[in-house]
């Protein structure tokens, strides 16, 4: 089969196939290329080698078991992918979250923001020659890690956001390895800037390398920190405020000249912001009604059901069989009140019927959360550009259509553009700067 | 409270070809005759309005309702901080729309996606492949009527298993 560049090209010029499964390509993706020398005379992307069909199994899971899917689409960010899809869903529903739920949800998507800049940055310095700077990045975004993981018990696949609220309250001892993850950050941000930002090496490799004019970036539909690198100034985050972000003192950085320079500057600048707003954040939490230590009286879980095997269990169950601060006790602090769309607390599951039938409902067929017919787009910021999703209800307790705006599809489709008339070479930092994620990409 | 202006103005400059006017939970939607997208998008590109972004393009499939597709196209303006979703139903013979290739580049993948997973054709557009799924793949897979299990590897599986 005869590829468009297979038929375009000259005949005296050599056609090379890159990826898609390349040593130097994070995800599956081919570029064919047309080289002159080692100039790349045309190209041609091929995408969809990561294509699982995610909007059609979307269409047939309901909204609740849907969303460990979200978390899979860019798995370096997670919880914003999350955010997302719990955010128009509540946008369809009318929810209000909790106060401490949306503060707890802003530290959560600025710290995804944060390990997402550093692992495109990581993988985008490496391929230049920088590995220090590559395992910099990395030991910063491990803190991180550790943080989202003592709170939500996992480090990638979350699903920690959850319609109504969030899946469990902060962990107690939240505070330290906060401080840790963003000291550790801050540090690796100086030693990073010291080591690149006026390196000779790394200004040549990356100066004036795939430029994008504002006009092409706004054309091709880009957003995020590849849009304000050319100098356009459009952040979800400041153009249509959701949660507290109104509230948050942060800047949007820009760059000039849009190139892949001014894309890891941008990323740079960004993070700093997003350490600021977390430290907004942690210092305006408001505080939870219950404290935490407050659980650990009461009956023991195991007595608690042989109890309500006669009667009804009236004294506070200690730990309920489940993650640490999603207790019953919680709930008002990090869910959206009422029943049908959060999951009933399992303390009462499994102590009396009422609590019981209530679970039932909420996961059996054709029930639990069924939004209103409509229809909705919603979208917040992500690690590359603005999320977006757009959900067709039709009434039942799963989407009819559900359409994920992937910011990566629109900027990947422009790296043909990017790299025509530059070396081989460019071609991996330029492709690393997009930030291609291919579970986004590809769905 | 913007957009008002924006719909008031395409409703005076369009009025044959915008259909219906809604905004279900404050996103304005405008369902317009699929013949006029292209004069309209033209419209809403320039001064003043300038919706210069086309942030998302897809399309749903409606089975068994009358018009069965419905494309669905959202546009922003940097400008005005404004969005607007505008729809145009597609229907069975024709299942063809004007491409926006012209105006944005990124309508490129974006039609490519579409035409692969609903099969609904371009007119205008320089390359209509598709783009997630290979060369030689039956169907539209995002369609109501493919069933969701169908497979169709695109090296054949081997039935036994002896070495």
């Amino acid at each position: 089969m005869t590829t468009r560049l297979q038929k375009e090209a000259r005949k005296d010029s050599l056609l090379i196939n890159m990826g898609p499964s390349h040593p130097a390509m994070h995800g599956t993706i081919r570029i064919m290329l047309e080289l002159d020398g080692e100039v790349v005379r045309n190209s041609e992307v091929e995408v969809g080698y990561l294509h699982r069909g995610f909007e059609k199994i979307c269409e047939h899971k309901t909204y609740f078991n849907l969303l460990p899917y979200t978390d899979r689409l860019n798995y370096v960010s997670p919880l914003i992918n999350n955010l997302g899809y719990v955010m128009t869903m509540e946008k369809l529903l009318g929810l209000e979250i909790p106060e401490r739920a949306q503060y707890i949800r802003v530290i959560m998507s600025e710290f995804s923001r944060v390990s997402d800049h550093l692992t495109a940055l990581a993988a985008m310095t490496m391929e230049c020659g920088a590995f220090t700077v590559f395992l910099y990045y990395i030991k910063a975004r491990e803190e991180i890690w550790n943080f989202i993981e003592q709170t939500t018990g996992a480090r990638m696949t979350t699903s920690y956001i959850r319609i109504g609220g969030v899946r469990a309250d902060l962990h107690p001892e939240y505070r330290t390895l906060l401080d840790k993850a963003v000291s550790m950050t801050r540090d690796v941000l100086r030693d990073v800037s010291g080591l690149l930002d006026k390196n000779k090496i790394w200004i040549d490799r990356t100066r004036d390398v795939a430029v994008v004019s504002p006009q092409t970036a706004i054309n091709y539909g880009f957003t995020g920190p590849c849009l304000r690198a050319s100098g356009v100034s459009y952040d979800v985050r400041k153009a249509h405020p959701y949660l507290v972000y109104d509230r948050m003192k942060f800047e949007v950085p820009l760059g000039d000249r849009g190139d892949n320079f001014d894309r890891y500057m941008v990323r740079m600048k960004e993070m700093e912001q997003s350490l600021r707003i977390i430290e907004q954040a942690a210092a305006e939490l408001p505080p939870a009604a219950s404290p935490a230590d407050l659980m650990a009286e009461g009956m023991e879980p195991a007595a608690a059901i042989k109890a309500s095997r006669s009667q009804k269990v009236a004294d506070p169950i200690k730990l309920s069989p489940n993650l640490e601060g999603s207790e019953k006790d919680t709930y008002p602090d990090i869910l959206a009140p009422g029943k049908g769309h959060i999951v009933p607390p399992k303390e009462d599951t499994y102590t009396n019927i009422e609590g019981l039938i209530d679970h039932f409902k909420f996961f059996m067929r054709g029930h639990g959360i069924r939004p209103p017919k409509g229809e909705v787009y919603f979208s917040v910021e992500g690690g590359s550009g603005e999320v977006g999703f757009y959900i067709v209800s039709d009434g039942t307790d799963r989407p009819y259509r559900l359409h994920l705006r992937a910011p990566c599809l629109h900027i990947v489709s422009a790296l043909e553009e990017m790299i025509k008339g530059h070396y081989i070479a460019d071609i991996i930092p330029t492709f690393g700067s997009t930030n291609m994620i291919g579970g986004e990409l590809d769905r | 409270m913007e957009n008002q202006k924006v719909i008031e103005a395409l409703q005076k400059q369009f009025p044959d070809a915008i259909l219906e006017v809604t905004a279900p939970l404050g996103d304005d939607t405008l369902l317009i005759r699929k013949q006029a997208l292209g004069e309209l998008v033209d419209f809403l590109y320039q001064k003043p309005f300038e919706f210069t972004m086309l942030l998302d393009l897809t399309c749903v499939d409606y089975l068994g309702q009358a018009p069965r597709y419905q494309m669905v196209c959202h546009l922003f303006s940097l400008v005005q901080n404004l969005r607007l979703r505008i729809k145009a139903n597609v229907e069975e013979p024709d299942l063809a729309i004007d491409s926006l290739t012209r105006i944005w580049r990124n309508a490129n993948w974006l039609e490519r996606e579409i035409y692969d997973m609903f099969g609904i054709s371009f007119s205008g557009h320089p390359d209509l492949r598709r783009l997630f799924m290979y060369e030689g793949f039956e169907g539209h897979p995002l369609r109501k009527d493919y069933p969701l299990r169908k497979r169709q590897p695109c090296i054949p599986v081997r039935q036994n298993d002896d070495d």
